[in-house]
């Protein structure tokens, strides 16, 4: 705890010294980044491989290459983000300069995940630094090497009186969170979510929590050809990211009784191609985290209705944390697979009467981080935009959307709430301050007590900005209250 | 709502399933609700000034003027501005995308966030109620209010007319003390706004965690005026006055709490302030109609006992005079106070201006940010190096050069607190934009499907990976083609 206390006092002292405000400074931690990144590729691949068993290409695809590309679009416009921005003032304040001014929020907190060790890591701190600020980075031990890996190798990169790492499980996690910080990032679940944001309450940190949700994906009526990529893209979308371990993998699928046969098929086909044949044969897959997980998930097939859904997969191997991929078939609703987050390489297939109901049904469900639709219809994506509430919405793919730097990146209800990815992060880890600037000359006298008539008058023009009027009542031309 | 019957749990999870269906209906997201809204709220505003301005006087007899000038019309300007804006501000913002998600098209869509509960403050009853109130109708959710029970007068008439005006579907009050905020908060919301005191900020935001409800805290805290010599002073007086004794009689987030100058100066600024005072408020403030009286006898024993404190005995040069039947407390300065008084150790939020005197104006900075983060910063002075030190090193919800507590009224300007003085912020479209959800939305399409994207892995499909994420079209090209 002592030395706990001590890395935060030494991140006031460093922050208190102003040089993490200066953009030369914020530019060479991202150059840092990016540094990191090019020299150890292989021992970053290594890491994953032995954390996740996550392949060269997807450790490449969301962790390596989603960071420098992040820490690029950010080197490349932090000028523009620091500078003040103009506003207008209404003329009636004339002469008056109104601007807003970012400024860093000091000292935060940012509590990574084990799913995407390095990107849930490092994309948080290309925010924090870019906007000017101290951080302590926690990333998760259940990734364990890439955590160690994190820990010994960032301080070689970047400036280790502002940027720590802090390794450890739930009672590191718990003494961090009795410290006070001025802004706390996490991602993670919903439940721990709930205990960073009541810590936080204590000392009036804001918060900013990327959690999850069950996404679902709605599956509407396509050509044969559009069916054939959109297979490829949920399938991808389901197992490509860490084997369904992700807050944005698809966690089951709406589709109608009579194109259900047909997606299972097709489905099929591209699992057997893109991650082998059979269990023996699993190639492209991440494993599972670890036994805890592996056993909440075995155990969602224990249910014998759960069971007797399973139309393909649902081996297991034990030794070595692997489940091939499983898809099921109208499980019950009430079965806890389709009720709590899977985050796992199982697929659940619901079938509706008609497509339509799919909204009905997500409705029912607390809000999810994301929402796939694969439909050409346009009135339908009116609708589901309209008619259901999520973090966002993909049409016609899966993942592409956090790799848009332009768009924000976050939750709303269970899925959390505020936002970051390109100048989001720079803004969620800044405070916007306004700043009016006055001058002395032109004193409006009608703003100062002791009050009467004209004064009254004088004010109501000035708020209708009825500049014209307030002439004429200065030249004492204006008697009547309107 | 009948004042007889208690609020309690059952009543909340009535009120919370009624409010819940009526936005499952989709009414409130219409354009054509909002406005209608919004139109019978700006009613409220337009033909019931009296009864607002008799409301305010009995609450905290505000004088007509202030009553008409930030409450009355701060509401009226707010409600026209979102009615003026709300088309605007509805629609989808389209984003650009780039090589790494070609082809695709992008934007961002605002939507509500559901059931909003805004807790609002007793200094300015009708304004801290209303103005939020118009950002979350502006924004399609359903609202519950909760008005300060310490402003009882007008908690009542903003349940009058709200429940005469207002889709009562959508749109309630909650009148009571601690006990019906206590059942409020235990509710699901969707979006909490507090207005109000960092130790109630604590518990809204302790009960929001529960849920995971987000939340916006505008607080309060000592707001520092940092005066220089090269100034106007007269002006500056004038301007300090007003925005000090002028809101509220000092009971405001954003007054003026203390004042910081040199030694030199402080005689010099005193003087000015004691002659402006009397040109405002005469020689017996106690009885001029211009200045609020204090809340109620809780507040007025606490400031007396500001005033009273031995560390500050002497330290009064002007004013302090109290009249306790009438709750009123003249304008009071105090000069060269200690830093470790009670004065300077907690938000004054009254008609007590204290000064604290430097050799150096430099030295004010170290003093500010001693301290924890207010709502507003001031800073009197024509020297441009102060004015950048001073909007560069002090951090602040906003600060203001040359004049005081104005930027409240510029809806261009964020309105919002960080650190001890809150989070989130207001005003403006920022009203609509902190009570909307703004999600994020990508169509792609068919075409163009990269098979490099999907497994088998291999290093080609690497390579290729790769220049796409470093956005070369040259080595996209090279990869495509093999080419090392």
């Amino acid at each position: 705890m002592e030395e706990l206390s001590r890395s935060v006092s030494e991140l006031k002292q460093t922050f208190n010294t102003g040089r993490t405000r200066d953009v030369e400074w914020r530019k060479a931690q991202l150059k840092g980044i990016i540094k990191l990144l090019d020299e150890n590729e292989l021992q970053i691949f290594q890491a994953l491989e032995r954390d996740l068993g996550k392949h060269p290409v997807e450790a490449y695809r969301d962790e390596i290459g989603v960071i420098k590309k992040s820490a690029r679009f950010t080197l490349s416009s932090i000028d523009k983000w620091v500078a003040p921005t103009k506003k207008q003032v209404p003329l009636l304040f004339y002469p008056s300069k109104g601007v807003v001014m970012p400024e860093p929020l000091g000292i935060v907190l940012i509590f990574s995940s084990w799913n995407f060790p390095f990107t849930l890591s490092l994309d948080p701190l290309i925010g924090a630094v870019s906007a000017g600020n101290t951080v302590v980075l926690k990333p998760s031990e259940l990734a364990a090497e890439c955590s160690a890996f994190l820990s010994k190798t960032i301080p070689l990169y970047l400036d280790c009186k502002a940027i720590k790492i802090i390794e450890g499980g739930v009672e590191v996690a718990e003494k961090l969170l009795q410290q006070k910080w001025d802004k706390i990032f996490y991602t993670g679940n919903a439940r721990v979510a709930r205990i960073v944001m009541s810590a936080a309450s204590k000392h009036l940190t804001p918060v900013t929590l990327e959690l999850g949700g069950k996404c679902p994906a709605i599956f509407g009526s396509l050509s044969d050809g559009d069916m054939k990529v959109a297979i490829k893209r949920i399938a991808s979308g389901k197992w490509g990211p860490c084997s369904g371990q992700a807050c944005v993998g698809i966690d089951y699928i709406l589709v109608e009784h009579q194109h259900a046969s047909k997606l299972i098929d097709l489905l099929k086909k591209t699992i057997k191609k893109f991650y082998g044949e059979n269990m023996g044969s699993l190639k492209n897959l991440c494993k599972i985290v670890n036994k805890h997980h592996f056993n909440r998930l075995h155990n969602l097939l224990e249910d014998p209705a759960v069971a007797a859904s399973i139309v393909y997969g649902g081996s297991l191997d034990e030794q070595n944390l692997f489940i091939e991929p499983t898809i099921l078939l109208d499980p019950p609703v009430d079965a806890v697979i389709m009720v709590e987050e899977i985050f796992g390489p199982f697929l659940p297939i619901i079938t509706l009467d008609d497509i339509h109901e799919s909204i009905e049904f997500i409705n029912s469900r607390e809000k999810p981080l994301t929402i796939y639709a694969f439909t050409k219809d346009e009135s339908f994506k009116k609708q589901i935009l309209a008619e259901t509430s999520s973090g966002s919405v993909t049409f016609n793919d899966t993942f592409v959307l956090n790799a848009c730097d332009n768009l924000p990146f976050g939750g709303v209800g269970e899925s959390g709430f505020g936002r970051y990815h390109g100048k989001y992060s720079f803004d969620t880890f800044s405070h916007e301050k306004a700043v009016l600037e006055r001058t002395f000359y032109f004193e409006l006298e009608g703003r100062h007590p002791p009050w009467n008539d004209f004064k009254l008058q004088f004010i109501r023009l000035a708020y209708n900005y009825d500049y014209f009027g307030l002439v004429l009542l200065l030249l004492g031309l204006k008697r009547k209250f309107t | 709502m009948d004042n007889d019957s208690k609020f309690d749990g059952e009543s909340a999870r009535v009120m919370m399933k009624e409010l819940r269906e009526t936005y499952s209906t989709g009414k409130t997201k219409s354009y054509e609700w909002r406005i209608c809204q919004l139109n019978n709220l700006l009613k409220i505003a337009e033909f019931h000034e009296p009864e607002i301005l008799q409301a305010l006087h009995s609450d905290i007899s505000k004088p007509e003027f202030e009553s008409f000038v930030h409450e009355i019309w701060l509401i009226k300007t707010s409600c026209k501005l979102a009615i003026k804006e709300l088309k605007r501000w509805m629609k989808p913002e389209k984003v650009g995308t780039t090589l790494v998600t070609f082809p695709s098209s992008a934007e961002i869509v605002a939507e509500p966030f559901g059931v909003v509960l805004i807790i609002s403050a007793w200094n300015y009853p009708f304004l801290l109620s209303l103005d939020p109130v118009i950002g979350a109708i502006a924004a399609g959710n359903t609202v519950v209010l909760k008005p300060s029970e310490v402003s009882p007068a007008t908690s009542s008439l903003l349940a009058k007319y709200i429940g005469e005006y207002m889709d009562s579907s959508a749109v309630k009050v909650v009148e009571g003390a601690i006990p019906e905020t206590s059942v409020l908060l235990e509710q699901k919301w969707d979006k909490i706004l507090y207005t109000g005191n960092s130790k109630v900020g604590r518990i809204v935001l302790a009960a929001a965690a529960k849920h995971l409800t987000p939340v916006v805290l505008e607080l309060g805290g000592k707001s520092p005026i940092i005066v220089d010599s090269d100034i106007d002073l007269k002006i500056a007086a004038r301007r300090i006055i007003s925005g000090k004794w002028g809101c509220n009689n000092g009971q405001a987030c954003i007054s003026p709490d203390y004042i910081i100058t040199t030694k030199d100066f402080a005689p010099k600024l005193v003087d000015s302030l004691k002659l402006q005072l009397l040109k405002f408020y005469g020689e017996e403030p106690l009885k001029s109609d211009d200045l609020s009286r204090v809340v109620n006898s809780n507040h007025f024993n606490r400031l007396i006992k500001l005033l009273d404190d031995d560390k500050v005995s002497g330290k009064i040069v002007h004013g302090g005079q109290r009249d306790i039947v009438n709750l009123k407390i003249a304008p009071a300065i105090l000069l060269d106070v200690p830093e470790d008084s009670l004065i300077m150790n907690e938000e004054i939020f009254g008609p007590l201006l204290a000064i604290v005197t430097v050799d150096r104006l430099e030295e004010s900075f170290n003093i500010i940010n001693s301290r924890p983060k207010p709502l507003a910063a001031y800073l009197f002075t024509n020297n441009k190096k102060l004015k950048e030190k001073f909007v560069g090193d002090v951090s602040a919800g906003g600060l203001l050069i040359n004049d005081t507590t104005l930027h409240l009224t510029v809806p261009t300007l964020p309105f919002g607190g960080v650190g001890e003085s809150g989070m989130g912020g207001y005003h403006g479209k920022f009203s609509f934009d902190t009570f909307s959800h703004k999600k994020a939305v990508m169509y792609r399409s068919y075409l163009g499907d990269a098979s490099e994207r999907y497994p088998p892995y291999t290093t080609r499909k690497l390579r290729f990976l790769k220049a796409v994420m470093n956005g070369s079209f040259l080595d996209i090209f090279r990869a495509i083609l093999g080419w090392p």
